[in-house]
């Protein structure tokens, strides 16, 4: 089992990245711990920002470093850094096209028993809203580092979103094509797709290995990035499959599968299934606690998968 | 209560959310132990409040706008009975509504706070409405010193002073420490006390692990009349567990079994020597 979690990961490809591009910074908000960045600000602390509690001020610095020929990843709990600072990130980073990197760390429910004030469940849908702001959510490590690598080339804001835990590995190395804005197929199959981001797309796996016993053949799209979507990739899962069901870490507002369901009814309507967080403060527990409960496990969706292809 | 008594309440609450917190493994136990001394002042001598009816118009309003800090005041809202002892084991367990934050769903908590720096406006909100209404009941909101870094809180000093809120006590718990270091590296605050006093805030610095100096402070209030008042409690991160005191990954660390039964020793070492001094 893979016991590295994505934040480590982030730190480690920056240090080894901006050894040769020292225009890469990293910003924390008393954060540097939660987001493993405390080895990049042990080694560059040249081009390490602390800020303090102080997510608002946080973005408008690195947009003013942007602006000034820097590449800023801030690092910060994804509940406040989506949330508390949503104006800066609307007008200092995508309204003035600065090139700054929103890293949200401890995302969906890793925050476990702490409650509706640090679950970040509503991020992807308030990101959404705004226009030329790019989402993404890795689905494991290697995705994590490939992205990370993507990112420092990428110009223009990105708010990326993973979570506090090792999660378990999706691909066995980094050897596949990753690029923003185009999914994954990480399992073919004809009978129904599942669609998931960030962890989730582990639970879809385990859902369509699940399935193929009862001989369904399960497609499995990884939609790392929400924004921009990709369109073809579920059109053709519509067509191809005939029906959708999507897997996310999220509010059922908002997010992966309101995107998803916007291009399936207005470009090949086919039945489908939104599982998410429902529409009420997460209940308190581990996130593994937390997905048994609202049902996003492999088992879970299995089910709801035979229900839509008896249909 | 007598001072003595105070004190040995104050040590017995710092060994319960030890023990909730070692429980649970997860917790704030440096930021718990520190404001622990405040709390207790608050909670036991100096705010008007019934724990069988805490809805209570009139009562006196209590905000965590350090939230993290949850575990000293389920032990003490337990202690004060506001909802059963036993729950106590419930803390951070899954679907327990002593979550890791103030959860207004549990009696004795006003509101929800956990994201730092909302304490305040709304602390200025409450203390608005009972001048509005002509009633007599404050608002005490205790904040953390990182949490200053919050430009709300700025916000929110403003309008306190603005609006002449006498009836509103912040209580900064100036342990000088947060995640990453000290208050001063992270994002320096000096002069703080100047600060608010520059905001038009009666500003008084006290020692806030003092039992002495707390009731003093919080029973002068308020000193100056249309002036909100600000205590500026200088504290120690992780008090009274000789171990974790000053060290700032005591922060959100969580005693193992041999940190415990030390930690408790100490304590119950400091609640005898307190109980003798009584008896003296
Ligand atoms: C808006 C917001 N940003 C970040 C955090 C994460 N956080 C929790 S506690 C803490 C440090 C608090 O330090 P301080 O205010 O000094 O409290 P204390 O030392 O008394 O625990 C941080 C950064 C948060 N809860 N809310």
């Amino acid at each position: 089992m893979n016991k590295i979690p994505n934040r480590q990961v982030i730190c480690d490809t920056l240090l080894e990245l901006a050894k040769d591009d020292r225009d890469i910074m990293v910003l924390a908000s008393d954060s540097r711990g939660s987001a493993a960045m405390a080895p990049f600000a042990n080694t560059f602390p040249e081009q390490f920002v602390e800020v303090g509690i102080a997510e608002q001020n946080i973005v408008g610095m690195s947009a003013g470093l942007a602006h000034s020929g820097k590449k800023p990843f801030v690092t910060s709990p994804a509940c406040f850094l989506s949330m508390r600072s949503i104006e800066q990130i609307k007008v200092d980073v995508a309204y003035s096209r600065t090139n700054v990197k929103l890293i949200g760390i401890s995302g969906g429910v890793s925050y476990g028993a702490l409650g509706m004030s640090h679950h970040s469940v509503q991020d992807i849908a308030v990101a959404r809203a705004i226009p030329g702001l790019a989402i993404v959510l890795p689905a494991d490590r290697h995705e994590t580092k490939k992205l990370t690598e993507a990112l420092v080339k990428y110009d223009g804001g990105v708010y990326v979103r993973i979570g506090r835990n090792p999660v378990e590995d999706v691909y066995e190395s980094d050897d596949y094509p990753f690029e923003i804005g185009k999914a994954v197929i990480v399992q073919e199959g004809s009978d129904i797709t599942i669609i998931a981001a960030g962890e989730t797309v582990r639970v879809a796996l385990d859902a369509a290995k699940a399935l193929s016993e009862n001989g369904v053949s399960a497609r499995v799209i990884n939609m790392h990035t929400i924004k921009p979507l990709d369109e073809e990739a579920i059109i053709a899962a519509a067509r191809e499959t005939g029906r959708i069901i999507t897997v996310e870490e999220h509010s059922i507002y908002g997010g992966l599968g309101a995107a998803v369901a916007e291009v399936v009814v207005q470009h090949h309507p086919v039945p489908m299934k939104v599982l998410g967080i429902p529409d009420e403060p997460a209940i308190a527990g581990k996130t593994a606690e937390v997905f048994r409960h609202y049902g996003l496990t492999g088992d879970n969706i299995k089910q709801i998968a035979l229900e839509l292809i008896n249909k | 209560m007598e001072i003595q008594e105070l004190k040995v309440k104050a040590a017995q609450i710092r060994m319960d959310l030890l023990t909730i917190i070692h429980r649970a493994k997860t917790g704030h136990t440096g930021g718990s132990l520190s404001n622990t001394d405040i709390l207790t002042a608050l909670y036991y001598e100096i705010m008007n409040i019934d724990p069988a009816n805490s809805k209570w118009e009139d009562r006196d309003r209590f905000i965590a706008s350090k939230g993290h800090s949850v575990e000293s005041l389920w032990c003490v809202l337990a202690d004060r009975g506001f909802f059963p002892r036993e729950e106590l084991e419930t803390y951070s367990q899954f679907g327990t509504r002593l979550i890791g934050h103030p959860n207004n769903k549990v009696p004795g908590i006003e509101m929800n706070t956990g994201a730092l720096g909302h304490g305040l406006p709304i602390s200025v909100g409450m203390a608005l409405a009972a001048k509005r209404d002509g009633r007599s009941y404050r608002v005490f909101c205790l904040m953390g010193d990182g949490e200053q870094a919050e430009g709300s809180n700025w916000e929110a000093a403003m309008a306190g002073a603005h609006y002449k809120l006498d009836n509103l006590v912040g209580i900064i718990d100036r342990n000088r420490l947060q995640i990453s270091g000290t208050t001063e590296e992270v994002m320096g605050l000096d002069p703080l006390d100047e600060k608010w006093a520059a905001f038009g805030w009666n500003v008084v610095s006290i020692n806030g692990n003092d039992m002495e100096e707390l009731l003093q402070a919080f029973r002068a209030v308020p000193e100056v009349p249309g002036k909100p008042t600000l205590i500026m409690a200088n504290t120690t991160k992780g008090k009274g567990v000789s171990f974790a005191e000053n060290v700032p990954a005591w922060h959100h660390h969580v005693p193992n079994d041999e940190e415990l039964a030390l930690a408790l020793t100490e304590l119950s070492a400091s609640i005898e020597e307190l109980t003798q001094k009584g008896q003296v």
